[in-house]
Order: C-alpha cells, then sequence, then structure tokens
C-alpha cells in the first residue's frame, strides 16, 4: 500500500470503464487528468517558491524577509499574485501585439512541459520516452525562443538588447551542458531518466564530480541567475527583455524562471543525485516523491546561493569563460570517461566509481594548473578602450595619442 | 491507418511552397528559409519511406539524421555570407547581389 | 476515420498554412516565427512516424538552433527587415506556375506507384529504434563513414562561417 498514485490511477480508470467508456477514450481522458494534475501541483509549488526565495534571500542578507500575511508571511505570495491578476495591461506603442501576448506563455509552457519526463517517483512518472534527455533540451530551446519574441516585440532596444545577450548566452552554454549530460547518459546506456535513476547505485556525482559541476554551472547560465544575469542587469539594460512587460505577463515570466530553477534542480538531483532513490524508496514509491524534492529543492537552494553570493559578470567574461574553458573541458571529460568506461567492462562497482573518481581529480588538478599558469601572466582582459565612450580622453586624444598606444 | 500517400502528398506540397519561396522571394533569407522547407520536406519522405517500407532497417533516419547535419550546416555558412555580404554592400535583397566581384 | 487520421489531418493543415505564411509574409521576423511551427509540425509528423529521437532532434537543431539564427541575422540586418514593402520578385507569377506544375507532377508520378496506399506494419514491441539508430551510426557495416564525413563537414561549416562572418581588420 505505499503506491497511493498507481492505486488512485487504477480507480479512476476502472470508474471511467465502469461508465461504459471504451478503452481509447479512457486512455485519453487518462492522460488529460494526468496532465492536468501534474500542472496543478507543479504551479501551486511555484506560487510558494516565491515564498522560498524572499525567504532566502532575506536569510542571505541578515533580514527577516515576508513575515506580515499569514503564519511565516506564508500568505504574502498569494497577494502577490491577486496584486499581478488585478493589475492594468499596459500595451506599449509599437509592439507586435500578437508575438507579445505569445511570449510570456513560451517563458512558462516550456518549463511546465519538463516535468512531463521528471520521474518523481519509481512509479510517477508523466511519460518515461526513450529521448528523455535530449527532450530535456529540446525544451530549452522554447525558452530561448520566448525570450527573443518577448525581447522583439516589446519595441525597446533595452528589451531587445537584453534578449539578444540572454539568447547568446543560451546558446553558449547549451553546449557544455549537453556534453556534461551525455556522461550520466554513457555511464547508464540510456537516455531514459527512469532508467538513469535505476542504474545510480552509488550516486553519480562521485564518479563524475567534474560534469555534476560543469552542468550546475551551465544551467545556472542558462535559466540566466546571477552571476550570469547579465541579460537582465539592473544596471545596464534596467530589466532585459521583460522591460515592457506588466502584469500578469510578467508574472509568468517571473513564475516561469523560479520554477526552471527548481526544474532544474529536480533534473541535476536525477542526473547525479540518484533522484527518487532514498531508504525506503524501493518499496514504498511514495516516499520516492519525498525524496525528490528534498533533493530537488537542495539544488534550488545551491542556486540561490549563488545567486546571492557572487556578482555579475560582464559578457565578454561570460563568453570566454564558456568557450576557452567550460566547453573544452567538458569535452576532454567526455573522452576519458567513455575510454575507462569501456576499459573497465567487468569491474566492480567499487573500483569503477574509484577510477572515475581519481581520473576526474587529476583532470580537475591540471585545469587548475593551466589556469594558475595563465594567471600570472597579465593579460589585459578587456579591448582597448575606444576614446569615443570616455570624455576624458576625447579632449586628450589630439594632445596624447602616442601615449594612449603605448600604453596597450 | 494512414496510408503513406497522405505524408508523400503533404511532402510534395511543402516541398512546392518551398520552391516557390525560393523562386520568389526577393530576400535572401527569405530564400535560405524557403531551403529550409524543402529540405524538411525531403525528411519527411526518408522517415516515412523507412517507417512504411523497410522499418527493420535503419537507413531512412540515418539520411535524416545527415539531412539534419547538412541543413545545419548550410545555415551557418549561408547566413554568414549573408552576413558578409550586408557588411559591404548594406543590401541583402538576392537581384542586388549581382556583381561577381567586389 | 481514426483519432490519428484526424490528428494527421489538423497537423497538415496547420502546417502547411504556416509553410504559405513563411513565404508570403511581408515581416520577415513573422516569417521566421511561421517558419518555426512549420519545424514544430514536422517533429509532430516525426512522433507520428516513430521517430522520436527524429523528433526531439528536429526541435533542438531547427528550432533551437537554425531558427533562432535566422532571427538574429534578420535583425542584424534590420535595415532590410523593416521595409514592409514588397517581398517578392517581379517574376513571383512565374515561380508560382513552376512550384505548381512541380506539386501536380509528383503526386501524379506517385499516384502510378503501385504501393502508394501501403499501410504501415507494425513495428515488434522489442525493438529499440533509438538503440538500433546508436549502433548503426557507430559501427563499420553501418553508417560510420557517412557519419564521419558529416562531422568533417560540420567542422568545415564552423571555420568556414567564422571566417566569413569575421569582421576584417583594417
Amino acid at each position: 500500500m505505499g503506491d497511493p498514485v498507481t492505486f488512485i490511477a487504477k480507480w479512476f480508470e476502472g470508474v471511467l470503464i465502469g461508465w461504459g467508456l471504451e478503452k481509447g477514450p479512457t486512455a485519453v481522458i487518462m492522460n488529460l487528468v494526468g496532465v492536468i494534475v501534474i500542472v496543478a501541483f507543479v504551479m501551486i509549488i511555484d506560487i510558494f517558491l516565491v515564498w522560498v526565495e524572499r525567504k532566502v534571500v532575506a536569510r542571505f542578507q541578515d533580514r527577516l524577509g515576508p513575515n506580515r500575511l499569514g503564519p511565516f508571511g506564508l500568505i504574502q505570495p498569494i497577494a502577490d499574485v491577486i496584486k499581478l491578476l488585478i493589475k492594468e495591461n499596459i500595451y506599449p506603442q509599437g509592439i507586435d501585439r500578437f508575438i507579445y501576448n505569445l511570449a510570456p506563455l513560451l517563458g512558462l509552457a516550456p518549463v511546465l512541459l519538463l516535468w512531463a519526463v521528471i520521474p518523481l517517483s519509481p512509479t510517477t512518472v508523466g511519460t518515461d520516452i526513450n529521448v528523455a534527455v535530449l527532450y530535456l533540451v529540446a525544451c530549452g530551446a522554447f525558452v530561448s525562443l520566448g525570450i527573443i519574441m518577448g525581447g522583439w516585440a516589446s519595441n525597446n532596444k533595452y528589451a531587445l538588447l537584453g534578449a539578444f545577450r540572454e539568447v547568446a548566452q543560451m546558446i553558449s552554454y547549451e553546449i557544455p551542458m549537453v556534453i556534461s549530460l551525455l556522461i550520466p547518459v554513457l555511464m547508464a546506456r540510456s537516455m531514459q531518466l527512469n532508467q538513469i535513476i535505476l542504474s545510480q547505485n552509488i550516486w553519480y556525482i562521485v564518479a563524475a564530480p567534474l560534469a555534476a559541476v560543469i552542468f550546475l554551472i551551465s544551467l545556472i547560465a542558462e535559466l540566466g541567475r546571477a552571476p550570469f544575469d547579465i541579460a537582465e542587469g539592473e544596471s545596464e539594460i534596467v530589466a532585459g527583455f521583460h522591460i515592457e512587460y506588466t502584469g500578469m505577463k510578467f508574472g509568468m515570466f517571473y513564475a516561469g524562471e523560479l520554477l526552471h530553477a527548481l526544474t532544474f534542480g529536480g533534473i541535476f538531483a536525477s542526473l547525479f543525485l540518484g533522484g527518487w532513490r532514498g531508504i525506503g524508496a524501493m518499496t514504498y514509491p511514495i516516499v520516492g516523491i519525498f525524496w525528490f524534492f528534498i533533493k530537488a529543492y537542495f539544488m534550488y537552494w545551491v542556486i540561490m546561493w549563488v545567486k546571492y553570493s557572487l556578482p555579475r559578470i560582464r559578457i565578454d567574461q561570460m563568453l570566454n569563460f564558456n568557450w576557452k574553458l567550460l566547453t573544452p573541458l567538458s569535452l576532454a571529460l567526455l573522452m576519458v570517461t567513455a575510454i575507462l568506461d569501456k576499459l573497465m567492462t567487468n569491474v566492480p562497482a567499487l573500483v569503477y566509481n574509484g577510477v572515475l573518481l581519481a581520473a576526474n581529480i587529476v583532470i580537475a588538478w591540471i585545469t587548475v594548473m593551466i589556469l594558475r599558469k595563465r594567471s600570472k601572466k597579465e593579460t589585459p582582459r578587456v579591448a582597448e578602450p575606444r576614446p569615443i565612450a570616455r570624455p576624458d580622453a576625447i579632449v586628450s586624444t589630439s594632445a596624447s595619442t602616442p601615449a594612449t598606444t603605448s600604453q596597450s | 491507418m494512414i496510408p503513406i500517400s497522405w505524408y508523400l502528398i503533404f511532402a510534395a506540397a511543402l516541398f512546392a511552397i518551398g520552391l516557390f519561396g525560393v523562386l520568389a522571394r526577393k530576400n535572401a533569407i527569405a530564400i535560405l528559409m524557403g531551403i529550409e522547407l524543402m529540405l524538411n520536406s525531403v525528411n519527411i519522405n526518408l522517415v516515412a519511406f523507412w517507417r512504411y517500407l523497410n522499418p527493420e532497417a535503419i537507413n531512412g533516419q540515418v539520411f535524416a539524421i545527415i539531412v539534419l547535419a547538412v541543413a545545419a550546416a548550410e545555415v551557418a555558412v549561408g547566413l554568414a555570407l549573408i552576413i558578409s555580404v550586408y557588411r559591404k554592400r548594406n543590401t541583402i535583397v538576392a537581384e542586388d547581389i549581382d556583381m561577381l566581384k567586389f | 476515420m481514426t483519432p490519428l487520421q484526424i490528428i494527421f489531418i489538423i497537423n497538415a493543415v496547420i502546417t502547411l498554412f504556416a509553410a504559405i505564411k513563411v513565404v508570403t509574409s511581408r515581416n520577415l521576423v513573422h516569417a521566421a516565427l511561421w517558419l518555426i511551427l512549420v519545424f514544430f509540425g514536422i517533429a509532430v509528423f516525426f512522433v507520428m512516424l516513430d521517430a522520436g529521437f527524429l523528433a526531439v532532434a528536429q526541435v533542438v537543431i531547427y528550432i533551437g538552433a537554425i531558427a533562432i539564427l535566422m532571427i538574429f541575422t534578420i535583425m542584424l540586418t534590420r535595415r532590410v527587415a523593416k521595409d514592409s514593402g514588397a517581398q517578392l520578385n517581379s517574376n513571383w507569377w512565374g515561380g508560382g506556375i513552376l512550384a505548381l506544375i512541380m506539386f501536380a507532377g509528383i503526386t501524379w508520378i506517385l499516384t502510378h506507384w503501385q504501393r502508394f496506399q501501403t499501410t504501415a506494419p507494425t513495428i515488434p514491441a522489442t525493438t529499440d529504434s533509438v538503440r538500433q539508430l546508436g549502433v548503426g551510426l557507430v559501427s563499420p557495416n553501418g553508417f560510420l563513414l557517412p557519419f564521419e564525413v558529416a562531422s568533417v563537414l560540420l567542422v568545415a561549416a564552423l571555420i568556414g562561417a567564422i571566417m566569413v562572418a569575421r569582421e576584417q581588420k583594417k
């Protein structure tokens, strides 16, 4: 009796058939109900994520956070939602109205789509398709599409700049993300998420810690959260792509961002932390949901921890970091893992994990050595400053042109 | 059940629309879009033939994947060329790009 | 009419309508967005044809990379994109006639093909087409050479695109 989800599903199917429905329509209704239940469940979590986020950031900044409305301020997010719902919808001049209205949907819907393949427990999974890992990447494509549509349709230069930055970042960081995703796929020999979880007798974070770190960094970049929030850098381009959105349309972008963070936490947990696995999850599948959410929330907390601890990086740093460090590192890691995995076909799990862990440590050490060597050479990190942007340079260019060139 | 004819006729229609786009559009990017439509219709045909005539072998899907790779390469180079032409000539209207050397 | 047929017809109508909008709409950004709808419709067809891997790859490559790249290029050549004048050249009617002849010709040839009304054989539940595809792409008896040539082509395109679009330093 540890599996109420399957029990309820079976009971509901029995009721439908009892009403005289055919097999086909019953399956359609069952699927629809499943979609509604999962989406409603996730959206309710989403409302309270606002509360979690505000509470945690308050603790990071030595404040209390929302604490007036209800116990611990728990009713605050509902008040926020009501406020967003009754706000006036403002349409700026010169917008592309249809695309403007469509963009927030594409900001939230792909995140909900992701929950279709994430296994919450051994038996509770929307649909266990055999290309689930690729499906996760495909949904990311729709998010970047929504962002560029919102930025373009707003008819605002800050929005367009923000959208360009965000999409450039998302497309770049997709590469190390996909490559680091391949490592658990390679070790589990399957792209099915449930299969990946089932083969994690020892969590993959032990055998592939570097891949986990690369995946974490690139998922933070994919989310556009600090330190990768150049797309909405408040001090540079006001709010980025959603600058012209008000009311619930802004709310959908915001909800999509928060939920995306939790979803990525869940994906990270499924790939590297054993997903729903934990004490008693095999015999009582319902316990798996508990373990899954513990791990997902832990990863969400890690993402918030990074967000509120690090300052924003510049766009050139963001691109250099991706193309010069993460992509080569993840490629090297994939090759080493593949070769070692092929060599160790019939060894005990302990040896397998130990060798892979050692290989990871060696690669990390080599990377740190290379970085240290590079950091000793002082290289100019920024392009030569353009005189036009600096009033003092404009005044002095005619007098001291040789001086500026000799400095560089 | 859906007979293979539906897929083939759909792909033919998509191919014709793409051909019209290639022949009739002025803008070079729009022409590239037409080419994408044609490549996609070919992909549909390949996968439909694989599924209906020879589902044991994997040839059709492999062909489709190679078409995907070629399409990606073609778009990358094509768009780079378009941007390069735009920088030099300040136009991407295909009719105006009529010098062989500049 | 089975449900699958209804889904096919709805999807085909949407996809063809979007394709027509791609080649006729005046605003290029709109054309690119319609193009995304076409790509998505084709991904749905791949799902209906039991090619799940290709459907997801279609979304990742076409929508996630190619369409976004096109939108970027349209916006980088913005002065042209905003031009809302005629987007069709003077010979568009010739192109239209040729396209119609093409469609009629293909359909006419196809109707003379004997297996035109073939229905799909059932695939046994044990076959894992993703695994089959993966093995096929790397086994020397399968498609190893075309696969490698495709990767060489991609590298060449990568280098070529960078070289062509690079800003020349004077």
